[in-house]
């Protein structure tokens, strides 16, 4: 898809598609926004967010609106940082369709013509940006860790392969929209400011659209135990070099401070001071949070390979030559027990 | 009787991957060949349908020449053929193209399907992009993840995880579904199987141009995104070492990084007052 002849009074265009249901877990839709508001200023551009859903009485009173500072999704996407609002709101998508979903976003992309989408790369979003794609016969980058303009004016597109042991920096140079899906936790929002204002432009829902091929026949809200360690954001791994139990044991305490989860390398699970369900390395899981918090571990492959996936990489080990602590980004040499001690005090003070 | 593709991509076996410390570089020739996990879980899925109900089972595989190992595979399994597509102008090709090729070979190869079975993603990759273009190229519904699933006369019902929801769903067929990996319960190759699968297997040989593709869309010229750049992250860091007190280091670490780390737990640490 290319424009043709248009003149270009009109400015390029960021969109970020909104995911809005599980709010309150997954703020990526608002991440995203901010991150565009920084492209946006690289392309002399402006962004807009595009909404899909119905919005009744009903999602007033649901969880969603517990927040304070809570006005509607699409005012709550302009506090954030879009210019813009494109929204479509028809009983018809009270649920989230993959099919009717793809189909509106390339009939509103194919009259606006935006520059770039960004879509959150949740389990939805990660199937809806194919589909898009692919109808819009445009390029996709999955699951990006950054996003950038070069000096050409193109999106770089930053991505992850073989458990991130590889990245890749990926552009579109012809086809539009550019298109890339970013993990959650990437990019961190813009405050919201009531200030901000913004255009609400309503897209009536087209008229014969094919009914649904596939049916939500029910839906219920579960927290996913099973995949805590892989998804999480921020991880805390103990080694042997904690040096007993007891010790290890206060790593859980610091990664509930920070909202993240443990892992353990085998010895450490062959000591039964972790679960094996904790187990990050080739026979466990393999791990690609923002941050890595290393504690008391030497660094055998089997353990590295797993880990390669995360962005920034704290180790903490007595011995400064150690190869976790070589492949870092900060390598604290100290006994890892007592650091793991002073930095939990020093949290505790500064977490409001 | 349910006609059943299985689309399997061979991967480098990771744990064995040869990386130059270097460079970061990843000497891929090295490498040896696995079926991919997600896809094995989808072959497993079909195995067990056919074993259910009945049906056909088409095994198909885009790469080079030695991806035909995973077709034996598969077949030694129980698919009852494989396709190879292979071509030297397929090289560099991305998802969309890759779609676009699997879909005009199950057309060709498979006409009158009624499901298509994808690993979800790959072990290497990782997009999670081909089974949902595949299903746009092809025209039929599709649904990724699955976990588990059951065919009933001309419908499909699935189960899966997806963003904290469990969800039910029904898919009319011809239909297309993604299959998370799942390593419980899959069988092995019976005995004397992987012989067999060497000495009579149905495979069937295509390139570029038996699929009636033109040879300038199939590879890296017909693809939308172009690679500037591969580097491993670990070469890429830049260490800085912190040494001294517990005390003083965590005020430093947090002097320099409260941004990033503030970042990623979504909290403010700055220090106070």
């Amino acid at each position: 898809m290319r424009g043709k002849g248009e003149m270009s009074e009109k400015r390029r265009a960021i969109w970020v598609f909104g995911d809005y249901r599980n709010y309150f877990q997954n703020r990526v839709t608002l991440q995203l926004l901010s991150r565009a508001r920084d492209l946006a200023e690289k392309i002399a551009g402006e962004v807009c967010a595009v909404v899909f859903g119905h919005w009744t009485e009903e999602w007033v009173d649901d969880a969603l609106s517990q927040n304070p500072t809570f006005c509607g999704v699409v005012d709550e996407y302009i506090a954030h940082g879009a210019d813009r609002v494109y929204l479509t709101d028809h009983p018809r998508l009270a649920a989230y369709s993959i099919e009717t979903y793809a189909l509106l976003l390339e009939r509103l992309a194919r009259r606006e013509r935006p520059e770039i989408i960004l879509i959150g790369a949740t389990a939805f979003g990660r199937e809806f940006a194919p589909r898009v794609a692919k109808r819009l016969g445009t390029g996709l980058t999955a699951d990006c860790v950054g996003l950038d303009i070069n000096p050409e004016g193109l999106l770089v597109q930053t991505a992850p392969s073989f458990g991130g042991n590889l990245l890749a920096e990926i552009v579109t140079p012809e086809r539009r929209p550019q298109m890339a899906t970013v993990r959650p936790g990437i990019f961190q929002e813009i405050p919201h400011d009531n200030a901000r204002k913004g255009e609400v432009v309503r897209v009536p829902l087209p008229e014969g659209i094919p009914g649904e091929r596939v049916r939500l026949l029910g839906s219920e809200r579960v927290s996913q135990r099973g995949r805590k360690l892989e998804d999480a954001n921020v991880v805390v791994c103990g080694g042997r070099g904690m040096g007993s139990r007891k010790k290890f044991a206060k790593l859980f305490e610091l990664a509930e401070l920070l909202g993240g989860e443990v892992g353990a390398t085998r010895p450490v699970v062959y000591a039964d001071w972790a679960e094996h369900d904790a187990l990050v390395g080739q026979a466990g899981k393999q791990i690609r949070p923002q941050i890595l918090l290393s504690f008391g571990i030497s660094g055998a492959i089997q353990h590295t390979a797993a880990c390669n996936g995360a962005r920034f990489v704290i180790a903490v080990n007595k011995n400064p030559n150690a190869i976790m602590m070589k492949r870092a980004d900060v390598a604290i040499v100290a006994d890892a027990s007592q650091l793991c001690t002073a930095l939990i005090q020093e949290l505790k003070r500064r977490i409001r | 009787m349910l006609k059943m593709v299985v689309c399997i991509k061979q991967v480098p076996m990771v744990s064995d991957l040869p990386w130059d410390p270097a460079t970061g570089a990843l000497q891929r020739d090295l490498a040896e060949g696995m079926m991919n996990p997600a896809c094995r879980s989808a072959l497993e899925a079909a195995l067990r349908i056919r074993e259910a109900q009945g049906g056909e089972i088409a095994a198909l595989t885009m790469g080079p020449p030695m991806a035909e190992e995973v077709l034996r595979e598969a077949i030694a399994l129980g698919a009852d053929r494989g396709v190879l597509l292979t071509d030297r102008k397929m090289a560099g090709a991305d998802t969309s193209v890759t779609s676009c090729i699997l879909a005009r070979a199950i057309e060709r190869t498979c006409p009158g399907f009624d499901l298509v079975l994808c690993g979800f993603a790959t072990s290497d990759s990782e997009t999670a992009q081909v089974g949902p273009q595949l299903a746009e190229e092809l025209g039929i519904p599709g649904v990724a993840s699955v976990d588990s699933f059951e065919v009933t006369g001309r419908a499909v019902r699935m189960r899966r995880i997806s963003d904290d929801f469990l969800e039910t769903l029904e898919m009319d067929l011809p239909g297309l579904i993604t299959v998370t990996a799942d390593a419980d319960s899959q069988r092995h190759v019976p005995m004397g199987g992987l012989q067999r699968a060497f000495a009579e297997a149905d495979i069937a040989v295509l390139d570029a141009e038996a699929l009636g593709l033109p040879p300038e869309k199939v590879g890296v010229g017909g693809s939308a995104t172009r690679i500037l750049n591969v580097y491993s992250p670990a070469a890429a860091k830049k260490n800085l070492v912190l040494t001294g007190t517990p005390k003083r280091i965590v005020e430093r670490l947090l002097a320099q990084f409260d941004d990033r780390i503030g970042g990623a737990i979504g909290r403010d640490l700055k220090k106070g007052p």
